[in-house]
């Protein structure tokens, strides 16, 4: 790679919109590829269709976000691990079906409060976040039922889906700590949240963690480019064909 | 309100007249996705296409199509622009479009009266046994029109579509999600 420098993927003016953009389009992208790791392996094949679809919409998301920062195949695959502004929920390992699904309810539970918050405004996500509403609003709802039938369902699932909502539970906290550019209701939008996860988990005849939703130790810090432990290792695996074929094309 | 030419008009007939690459029973304006075409001086010009889902790898073939169809009929620059807003719905499919995609054997997706998510059935769990009310009716068969249908998976072939079964002739079916 000496022949190529690095190119500083860096915005030259670190301004909040793009701050912003990165925040978004990182969690959409992260989620994306560790939806798409499911594809060949979904229990069921409607699932594995379900699963690459959410992670198309996302796809879509994270391509027009990261748009707005910049060149989005460089910002995806040039750059480092510190360099990425995703939550810490989102680059989470897929774990078992039910640690998927109830990080799939986590997040795109926010992630509807918030586009919808977003798409009301006039500000500069707006236009995607109305799309994009549209699209979580099918994912929320496939989230939702998959809980209720694990949750409700055998003594096995029921054990996997609890042991998820609460290994899950602490990463959580991060989804509401201000981003920079995005005008939000946050307090609002944690309440809103909390409301209707433990209508579903109550639903489920899941328990509502009663844990911390931040770690002592680094939870939490995702979006100033703390990253917990696999995700490198999934970087690396996003990145390698990228970075090893500079310029390649299909 | 900016007037549209008569050449305008004329090429916006003719991107809309490009069938969608993956349904190709629809043209692009019975999708209702080219929203404007703007002539740029002597013989370029600008059409406005909007995706039907962020994500829809299809975009691109719409756009090489689009492209093709207006260079053939002379104009020497095509630019063809994404545009999000306002967000499309299914409900900007048309009459005719929903009439050939129910040919096609797909059900084509209800009117909405307001946004928000469509609430689909759940069979039942360990302690709940009735059905979620869904809001806009039945979807039918598109080969025997029966309305009892039930739900096999949320995501089908695409992400537009759901997967079905006809509970009446046993076939299952796409359906086009309302968006």
């Amino acid at each position: 790679m000496t022949a190529t420098p690095a190119k500083d993927t860096t915005p030259a003016k670190d301004t909040a919109p793009t701050t912003a953009a990165l925040a978004l389009g990182d969690d959409a992208l992260v989620l994306s590829h560790r939806l798409g790791e499911w594809a060949g392996h979904a229990p069921v094949l409607e699932e594995e269709v379900a699963l690459a679809n959410i992670a198309l919409d996302l796809l879509g998301q994270a391509r027009v976000l990261l748009s707005m920062a910049g060149d989005e195949d460089e910002l995806a695959y040039l750059r480092e691990e510190r360099a990425f502004r995703n939550l810490q929920l989102v680059e989470q390992p897929n774990g078992d079906f039910a640690h998927t699904i109830v990080r799939q309810l986590y997040f795109s539970t926010y992630q509807y409060l918030l586009h919808t918050e977003l798409a009301a405004g006039d500000g500069p996500f707006a236009p995607l976040a109305a799309k994009a509403v549209k699209e979580v609003a099918y994912h929320r709802d496939h989230a939702e039922q998959w809980t209720l039938r694990l949750g409700d369902g055998t003594d096995e699932s029921h054990t996997r889906m609890q042991r998820a909502v609460d290994a899950l539970w602490r990463y959580t906290g991060e989804m509401f700590q201000p981003v920079e550019g995005l005008d939000a209701d946050w307090t609002g939008l944690e309440t809103a949240w909390l409301e209707r996860i433990g209508e579903i988990l109550r639903r489920a005849t899941l328990t509502v963690p009663e844990g911390p939703r931040t770690g002592a130790w680094a939870a939490g810090a995702g979006r100033q480019g703390l990253h917990t432990e696999p995700f490198g290792r999934m970087l690396a695996e996003m990145q390698h064909l990228h970075r090893s074929h500079p310029g390649a094309t299909w | 309100m900016v007037t549209t030419t008569p050449l305008e008009a004329e090429l916006l007939e003719l991107a809309g007249s490009v069938p969608d690459p993956e349904l190709p029973v629809l043209t692009l304006r019975e999708l209702g996705v080219v929203r404007a075409v703007h002539a740029r001086g002597a013989d370029a010009v600008e059409v406005e296409l909007t995706p039907t889902y962020t994500g829809c790898p299809a975009v691109e073939a719409m756009s090489l199509d689009i492209e093709r169809v207006l260079r053939e009929h002379g104009v020497r620059e095509v630019t063809v622009r994404r545009v999000l807003a306002p967000a499309w719905s299914t409900d900007d499919i048309t009459d005719e479009g929903r009439r050939k995609l129910r040919e096609f054997g797909i059900a084509p997706p209800r009117v909405r009266s307001a946004s928000g998510p469509v609430r689909v059935e759940l069979g039942p769990t360990r302690t709940h046994s009735a059905p979620r009310e869904e809001d806009l009716g039945p979807v039918r068969c598109p080969h025997c029109g029966s309305a009892e249908t039930e739900l096999l998976s949320r995501f089908s072939s695409t992400a537009c579509k759901a997967l079905r079964r006809c509970l009446a002739c046993r076939e299952p079916f796409d359906h086009f999600k309302e968006l």
